[in-house]
């Protein structure tokens, strides 16, 4: 039985309090597992979850984390049910509210939710379990080894003593807590590793589940915004008289979000910090009535914001370029800078020795384009503001930061601030960058009322914080025995470059460079499911599919072959990833997809990526069809250590294979003359049914570590599998996504030589 | 200003809008019934679909005066207690992850297997087609269809 640390230099990780009437709660740091690393950090003992076991045996347990579809508001309640030994069906899972004074890192994204909690889980659980037991030890005057605990019932069988656990809960309130705990052996397990459904399922297919846009108040004023047609745009001048004189318009005024010396949080991004606002009695009088307004949009200056960032809390500054962008510029742009000299971030060996001195040399450039993350759920939030307090209600990945900004652009204190937050409709990432929520609150204190803004899809999708456009040149040397003895890299990005200089082939080769460089520009980005993986994963798979075909070797054999050699006798010591379970992933597909076997008129590509953490490969089956790939097959194979909730895993890596995959073939947003040139559904492309992988076969190693990342890491690597399954079905390689799109006659076949 | 009556679930409503607002918003401001989405306002993701006599539409390009008698039903309306086949074999395969779409995918998904018990794969996606899913959890929405449709 492994132990666990209630306590580091005497302080604890848990406190106990009688609940009143109610039963017993159990406060303990959702992120203790950082004081491992670090005894004296604060926020590793700031008490931010809890656990409320009720005198009727019910146990309600609250999920700091924002639920975005991830699973975490069931996954995580699983792991406190496992160590409590509680019976699944009693528990009740609530979401915690927003509380910087007990809650820290209230935060979806970076694939880190059940990653950081599970110690603290674990231990929270078992501490709970303990205390009970001997609350009932002590009561019945029994030694606690002979004291059985089954789902909720602690029972000693000599002497016949059995009661539930809320009967115990006063005692175990005045008990010590023990400096260590015992946690289960993991093939003990009766919660986690079985599957769970979603806690709030019912309500969702029943249309009762609340997200942001479902907050509504009496009272309440319906507001939208107005913001610039294009990048590097402001506001000069109005006329809204024609849209004030229309039923239900109550006012159309301005806003400056983020004033010019605003310091910005790093989740404060916005192109357009001054909008013009509409409000009225109705979302449609106000949908209907902002067409009317007309506006006299004049060209931004070139200057400069400040910004915090997300490590380094010290304020840089950042340059906003003026002009207005294209895309077809933007390919020329990187093209250019791509051959130009850029930044090394890591070299070993001596490469360009080893190129000239290769048999066989192969060089590839990839490019992806600016993607919309296109919530379903489109931005939109709740603000009661008055003189004392605002309440803000709505769907934020980033509650803890934003508080921190809207309070000071309010200018009130945190204390001031109450964000609630609602389940939220898809973020992808765009929820992180909460502008509007600060421009909700704004708008509220201004009109003295509650207020519910909304974005139409119009505006959430031209408003910006896309997935940056990125570049990716590769280079590869082979020696006479095909033995792959030289490799570079060299990515960028507009505005920032995707590079991972550590990861896969890294560590397998000699002779190794990468480098990286990156163009400014007044189009913001963001991060978006698996950021700069979505690329990086998904290029160095398609171009190592054509370094092993010229080889001659199987894609498989010829990855398994370097993964080998990293174990072995690895390069440098930075390397991010363990070869050994790279490895296991693709042997896992390669048995379950039976690989090097075909079916009739389909065509496979396999590919393996790691980040977040975890590990998955993919084989894709596919046929074309009038131009068009018909995948009837996709197989994955991941490695995110123990699955905590196998029924949510499988469909967190169903849905981001098909979401890497429809991303892959068909989106794209364009630019010109600043302007996005896509506004809706209509003509940005997001995939649908009918053009989804016909079924999706998961399987998970069976692993006894630590859980890791799942929401981000099985995006790449399906692309990855897609582009090499491309290539068998046409023989013809895709190097520019998306693949569905033409990039190479629009964008690309006359700037070649520039 | 025009007064509306609209038979919602099995209920009859009297709503004071403008003519041209669309049913969806008529749903949510004025009834709040929340379930139906808002998701593009042109008839392009399906998050808003409900039923007009049975047939699955996108309330966010349906103006109320063009209802007249019809029978709305929303999600709210779909089943007493949940127990909808489409409903109970969403949650047979644990459909949802964040859950926003799939009201409407619902909606769209009741209304084929009331006029067709039996489609085919093909037919199922075709069906579909109209109803966008940012989570991409298609594969268990048209597993979930085959499922209902053994218990229609």
């Amino acid at each position: 039985m492994a132990k666990v640390k209630t306590h580091v230099n005497r302080r604890s990780f848990l406190k106990l309090s009688a609940a009143g009437s109610t039963g017993l709660l159990i406060q303990f740091s959702w992120f203790s597992s950082l004081a491992k690393e670090n005894p004296n950090l604060e926020a590793a003992y700031e008490l931010n979850g809890f656990i409320q076991i009720h005198t009727d045996g019910i146990v309600t347990i609250a999920s700091p984390n924002p639920e975005i579809g991830q699973n975490v508001k069931t996954s995580m309640p699983m792991i406190v049910a496992e160590e409590l030994d509680v019976n699944w069906e009693n528990v009740r899972v609530v979401q915690a509210p927003l509380n910087t004074a007990i809650f820290t890192r209230q935060l979806a994204g970076g694939s880190r939710s059940i990653s950081q909690s599970w110690d603290a889980l674990r231990m929270a659980g078992a501490t709970a379990r303990h205390m009970l037991v001997k609350a009932a030890a002590k009561g019945w005057n029994v030694p606690i080894a002979e004291i059985e605990v089954s789902k909720g019932i602690i029972s000693h069988k000599i002497t016949g003593n059995s009661t539930g656990f809320g009967k115990m809960a006063e005692a175990a309130s005045k008990l010590e807590i023990p400096e260590e705990i015992d946690v289960k052996n993991i093939k003990d397990f009766k919660i986690i590793r079985h599957s769970k459904y979603n806690v709030d399922g019912p309500d969702i297919v029943t249309g009762k589940a609340v997200f942001g846009l479902d907050v509504y108040s009496e009272n309440m004023v319906f507001a939208s915004i107005l913001h610039p047609p294009a990048f590097g745009m402001k506001l000069k001048s109005y006329d809204a008289s024609e849209a004030l004189a229309m039923k239900g318009i109550n006012d159309v005024f301005t806003i400056q979000t983020y004033p010019e010396d605003f310091v910005r949080g790093p989740f404060d991004t916005s192109a357009f910090p001054e909008l013009i606002v509409i409000t009225g009695d109705s979302t449609w009088r106000i949908m209907k009535a902002k067409k009317k307004i007309n506006v006299e949009w004049i060209p931004i200056e070139s200057h400069t914001i400040k910004v915090k960032g997300f490590r380094n809390p010290k304020a840089k500054e950042q340059t906003i370029p003026s002009g207005m962008e294209e895309t077809s510029s933007q390919y020329i742009s990187m093209i250019k800078k791509s051959k130009e000299k850029a930044k090394e971030v890591r070299k070993d060996g001596d490469p360009e020795k080893a190129f000239s001195e290769a048999v066989k040399v192969i060089e590839r450039t990839y490019t992806a384009p600016y993607l919309a993350h296109s919530p379903l759920e489109p931005l939109n939030f709740y603000a009661n503001v008055t003189d004392d307090k605002a309440e803000l209600i709505g769907p934020i990945q980033t509650p803890e930061y934003m508080e921190k900004s809207v309070a000071k652009r309010l200018g009130m204190t945190l204390e001031q601030i109450d964000i609630q937050m609602t389940r939220i409709g898809g973020g992808f990432g765009r929820k992180l960058y909460g502008h509007y929520l600060v421009e909700a609150a704004l708008i509220s204190q201004k009109i003295k009322k509650p207020v519910k803004l909304i974005y139409t899809r119009e505006d959430d999708m031209t408003f910006g914080a896309y997935r940056p456009i990125y570049h990716a040149y590769y280079r590869a040397g082979l020696d006479a025995d095909n033995n792959l003895i030289a490799f570079h890299v060299k990515a960028g990005g507009i505005p920032e470059s995707p590079l991972y200089a550590n990861r896969f082939p890294a560590g397998t080769v000699d002779n190794y460079i990468a480098e990286e460089w990156a163009i400014e520009s007044n189009i913001t980005t963001a991060a978006f499911r698996a950021p700069r993986s979505n690329f990086m994963g998904a290029v160095e798979q398609a171009f190592l599919d054509e370094v092993a075909e010229l080889a001659g070797k199987d894609p498989i054999e010829f990855r398994l072959e370097l993964f080998e050699k990293a174990i072995k006798n690895p390069v440098g010591d930075k390397n991010d990833y363990d070869p050994k379970r790279y490895a296991g992933v693709l042997k896992l597909i390669r048995d379950k997809a039976k690989w090097g076997t075909s079916k009739q008129g389909l065509s496979r590509g396999v590919a393996a990526y790691f980040c977040h953490d975890s590990y998955v490969a993919n084989v894709v089956d596919l046929r074309m069809e009038n131009d068009k790939p018909v995948i009837e097959k996709v197989y994955c194979a991941t490695d995110c250590g123990i699955v905590v909730n196998p029924i949510a895993a499988s469909n967190m890596v169903e849905g981001g294979s098909v979401d890497g995959i429809g991303h892959a073939l068909y989106s794209m947003l364009t630019i010109n003359k600043g302007r996005p040139e896509q506004n809706n559904f209509h003509d940005y492309h997001l995939i649908r049914n009918n053009d989804a992988p016909w079924d999706v076969e998961t399987y998970f190693v069976d692993s006894d570590v630590h859980p890791t990342g799942l929401g981000e890491p099985p995006f790449a690597p399906a692309i990855g599998a897609l582009t090499n399954a491309l290539y068998k079905a046409t023989s013809k390689r895709y190097y520019h996504q998306p693949f569905m799109i033409d990039i190479e006659e629009k964008y690309l076949r006359n700037n070649e030589n520039v | 200003m025009p007064l509306y009556e609209i038979h919602v679930n099995g209920e009859t409503k009297q709503v004071d809008v403008d003519s041209d607002t669309p049913v969806l918003w008529v749903l949510r401001d004025n009834l709040r019934l929340l379930g139906t989405k808002y998701g593009c306002g042109i008839a392009h993701c399906g998050a808003c679909t409900i039923h007009l006599d049975g047939d699955a539409v996108r309330s966010c390009a349906y103006p109320i005066s063009a209802v007249g008698n019809k029978k709305v039903t929303t999600i709210e309306g779909l089943s007493k207690d949940g127990n909808h086949p489409v409903q109970k074999a969403w949650l047979e395969h644990d459909v949802p992850q964040c859950g926003y779409c799939q009201a409407g995918q619902i909606m769209t998904a009741s209304s084929l297997l009331a006029q067709n018990s039996t489609p085919s794969d093909e037919e199922i996606r075709r069906a579909m087609n109209g109803n966008i899913c940012r989570c991409a959890t298609y594969t268990r929405i048209n597993r979930a269809i085959r499922t209902a449709s053994k218990d229609m």
